[in-house]
């Protein structure tokens, strides 16, 4: 332990008796661990306990710090709301620092929908312990007992109206004390800013043209840098006329190692002029190496896999009376950032800061660290939000990039931003996917049986390792890419939401998991719970018609978890869904359920989907999800996640694939890879939230991804009487099988 | 040497005449707003209006715009002086990254000054340029909607004459 520690404090905390607000609800409030060998304080408190890591409250106010990010999900909001609420102060009064890997703490990476329920309980905790603390603190100043005193905007309040003001009452290292275990929590009935809608705090200069993205930093004296990609993967740059280019105006620099090539000019536009012709000036030597895309299942099922059992309940082999076997399949496909991916980096007195939106400061520092060669603490590396990512896009990429340009121009600030092209052809993409299902009937037509397998690369490579980023990888005495690896469970990678919520007598679950990339890959929202549970809940529909039973009722007789039936229930009573009822003719129902993970959000979706016979074209009309993500800290926030997790999940769902030749990437753009635009958007999206006081922060930020995507399907598959099983369910797919 | 006027002032600008407009505004006078997207016209991050027009400022050179007024989202209103667009867009929290926001409000922005009433269909029609990636489709709409129905309030309060 580094600071000096009262007992007095320690005392305080550890009773958990000292404060005003005391009361007892069943289950307690379950921010709190359960009992164990050496219990931790909660989120991510365990890893950094220390109070003033999360809350500080000094001369220029109350500031919380979180490590992870501002995506466009809301969360700096959401963590402000938390912080206001367990310190008793005005959401104005505090302010909230995201990741910097010289402020906050290391919290890994913004992803798996963990950052309520990592860093949310980390400040709902600390702040309760920090109020604690200013309360014992008041209580000798104003030599009153604990019990006595209350606290009320950023005050404690003794009996006789005295008042010590927060402020006043922190004095030198006073809050640099480690978290205790169990902290003694509002009651959610008292709140008066978590659990309501609060308009988020970056949406007024998004709208105003303030600077709200790394695309807008203008530092002092700062340079533009464009890339030069090789035209595919592996391609070696064999000749480059550099001198030619770096006469063009405005040219600063060409920076050339291996076959990283990137050009530097004073502005914006001369910096892309010269990208160009430097383009025009380089010769490539191209290796023929990608899959056959037209053959995709059969690739990924053929490539050499490590195979192990994931789950196993009763006797797979056992079979009942009616038997079903499906396969489902799934393209790469891309994140599709609006903005293509940004950074700027300045070596400055021997230390490289890097401005970038990657979804993990600290992780992204190791590797750039890595590449550089230098130790992490010569490499500062700070969040500034981008375009939304949905996973691991760019964005670390061009970190990267940043850091190996602006190590040619010590001093300067260097900004690089992708181009579309390069964004579309060289993010790493969500994973093709293959999965096998078979289940059979009893004579009840209640699941007998369940056999499932899925085929996946890894979910991650996410920088750690230097060899994940591209400038890495393409430099002069590269790093190697690092061996993928599985994800472990109970989240999973290319397994997550492969074992069924459902309870099922007889299960078996194979996870395939495959190590080769020929196309490079990586996390995308959802991870394989995209395709997992696009495939389980399609199968739970084609079985549900095998029993000749309603698809909700259907999901109801295998499920046991109150939460998820209530969640279940709700959708489809918000939906108006009644039993055997027939959608209006060229129109079909649609219903799918999964919770994110198996320990997340939960998330129902019911929709109607219309289908023109003539044509095939396939649109949402009108969608109804019910989610619980246990306790809200932003309705509205959590009912703006889940909206677009639907949108988004359509247009995945409806219209989207990687194409590539042998050699190359050929969706390049918004024409090579189409996504949703406002003619398909829905009439109406219903988003009913089912609100858990006191129950610990469950991520939502994916929740919807799944299930969207089945829901949609089944639709699709009860408007036309044709069951598609590989995505994207385009209007030509669809067109097929309704001639078929 | 060139003279533009932006957002109602006239500026110089020292670019080369195929420059698009929307490295002029993001380098040139560091406006935020028009966001770099595609570069190809395809995503609609960087609309302005011209002349009234909503306009891709990312394939539309300089050279074109000669004697033009340009506005961007700047030239609409501040956070604290909000133009209705831009109150309707808070209002609705019509934003999750918001990276492809201004463009969206930029073209709904010339629609609605054409159409000060325009069906959910008309609205439709005119943002399928844009694209918005996070799925925030149905707030925007109903942010249009609610910035019609704003613009309408502020005309009937002109016109009487009480200003605020």
């Amino acid at each position: 332990m580094n600071g000096p520690i009262h007992p007095d404090r320690r005392q305080v905390l550890a009773s958990g008796g000292a404060l005003i607000v005391s009361f007892a609800l069943p289950g307690a409030f379950a921010q709190e661990q359960g009992a164990s060998a050496a219990p931790k304080p909660p989120g991510s408190l365990a890893k950094s306990p220390y109070l003033d890591a999360w809350i500080r409250i000094d001369a220029s106010g109350i500031t919380a710090f979180t490590g992870k990010v501002e995506l466009g999900q809301g969360f700096k909001t959401a963590f402000q709301q938390i912080a206001a609420e367990e310190l008793d102060v005005p959401f104005e009064a505090v302010k909230v620092v995201t990741a910097d890997t010289s402020r906050t703490s290391n919290e890994g990476y913004t992803a798996g929908s963990h950052s309520m329920q990592d860093s949310g309980t980390a400040i709902l905790n600390a702040a309760a312990q920090v109020r604690a603390l200013l309360i014992a603190e008041a209580a000798r100043r104003f030599d009153v007992p604990a019990e006595n005193l209350r606290t009320e905007s950023g005050a404690v309040i003794a009996p006789d109206g005295r008042r010590l003001s927060y402020g006043d009452l922190v004095a030198g290292d006073m809050l640099h004390v480690e978290a205790q275990v169990k902290s003694n929590l509002k009651n959610p009935a008292s709140y008066k800013v978590m659990g309501h809608p609060v308009p988020r705090v970056d949406i007024p200069a998004k709208v105003t043209g303030g600077a709200a993205y790394v695309q807008d930093m203008r530092l002092p004296g700062m340079l533009h840098a464009r890339l030069v990609r090789p035209p595919s993967y592996g391609a070696q740059l064999t000749e480059c006329d550099a001198a030619s280019v770096e006469k063009l105006p405005g040219v600063v620099k060409v920076v050339r190692s291996g076959n990283f090539l990137a050009v530097v000019a004073q502005k914006e536009f001369q910096a892309i002029k010269a990208m160009r012709a430097l383009s025009a000036a380089a010769k490539w030597k191209e290796t023929a190496q990608l899959p056959n895309q037209h053959d995709l299942p059969h690739v990924v099922t053929s490539l050499p896999s490590r195979d192990s059992v994931i789950f196993e309940v009763g006797d797979p082999a056992e079979t009942g009376k009616k038997t079903l076997e499906a396969s489902y399949t799934r393209p790469y496909q891309s994140h599709g950032s609006i903005g293509p991916s940004c950074a700027v980096a300045q070596l400055s007195g021997g230390v490289m800061t890097v401005w970038t939106h990657t979804q993990g400061v600290y992780p992204d520092r190791a590797g750039i660290a890595e590449m550089l060669r230098v130790p992490p603490a010569n490499v500062h590396l700070i969040h500034v939000e981008g375009s939304g990512c949905y996973g691991h896009n760019g964005a670390d990429d061009a970190a990267a990039d940043a850091a190996l340009i602006a190590r040619e121009l010590p001093g300067k600030p260097v900004r690089v931003q992708w181009m579309r092209e390069q964004e579309h052809g060289w993010e790493p993409y969500g994973p093709a996917m293959v999965t096998r299902l078979k289940a059979s009937l009893d004579d009840s037509g209640a699941i007998a049986s369940w056999n499932f397998e899925v085929w996946s690369n890894t979910h991650s490579m996410r920088p750690g390792g230097g060899g994940c980023m591209l400038a890495a990888q393409l430099m002069a005495d590269p790093l190697a890419v690092p061996p993928a690896k599985p994800l472990p469970l109970p989240e999973g990678g290319g397994d997550r939401n492969a074992i069924p919520i459902y309870k099922f007598p007889n299960a078996h679950i194979v996870h395939h998991f495959i190590p080769s990339m020929p196309v490079r890959i990586s996390a995308m929202r959802g991870l394989g719970a995209y395709h997992n549970v696009f495939s389980i809940e399609s199968f739970m529909n084609e079985l549900a018609e095998l029993a000749g039973a309603d698809p909700v009722e259907f999901r109801l007789k295998h499920l046991d978890d109150p939460r998820a039936r209530e969640v279940v229930e709700k959708a489809a009573k918000e939906f108006g869904w009644q039993k055997g009822q027939k959608a209006p003719e060229g129109r079909g129902y649609g219903f799918a359920f999964a919770r994110y993970k198996n320990l997340a959000a939960y998330c129902a979706i019911a929709s109607e989907v219309e289908v023109d016979r003539e044509t095939g074209r396939p649109r949402l009309v009108r969608a109804v999800a019910a989610v619980d993500s246990g306790q809200v800290v932003n309705p509205d926030g959590l009912a703006n996640q889940v909206e677009g997790a639907i949108v988004q999940s359509t247009s995945w769902t409806l219209y989207e694939a990687v194409t590539f030749d042998q050699t190359r990437i050929t969706s390049i753009d918004w024409q090579t890879y189409p996504i949703l635009r406002f003619d398909a958007v829905p009439d109406k999206i219903d988003v009913h939230i089912i609100n858990r006081p006191g129950l610990p922060f469950l991520g939502s930020g994916e929740t919807g991804q799944g299930p969207a995507a089945a829901s949609v399907a089944n639709a699709i598959a009860d408007a036309t009487g044709k069951r598609l099983r590989d995505l994207p369910l385009t209007r030509k797919r669809i067109k097929d099988a309704i001639d078929a | 040497m060139m003279t533009l006027k932006i957002n109602g002032h006239d500026h110089e600008i020292d670019a080369d005449p195929d420059t698009p407009l929307l490295y002029v505004l993001r380098d040139d006078l560091k406006l935020n707003a028009a966001k770099f997207g595609c570069g190809l016209g395809q995503c609609g991050a960087c609309t302005v209006i011209v002349d009234g027009r909503a306009v891709l400022s990312c394939v539309t050179p300089l050279v074109l715009l000669k004697d033009k007024e340009v506005t961007t989202l700047e030239g609409l209103g501040t956070v604290d002086k909000p133009a209705p667009i831009q109150r309707a867009f808070m209002e609705e929290q019509a934003a999750q990254c918001g990276y492809c926001i201004a463009g969206m409000m930029m073209r709904a922005q010339a629609l609605l000054q054409r159409n000060p009433k325009p069906t959910d269909a008309q609205i439709r029609e005119e943002l399928q340029t844009n694209l918005c990636r996070c799925g925030t489709h149905m707030r925007i709409l109903r942010a249009v909607h609610r910035a019609a129905h704003l613009m309408d309030t502020a005309e009937l309060t002109n016109e009487k004459g009480s200003p605020r």
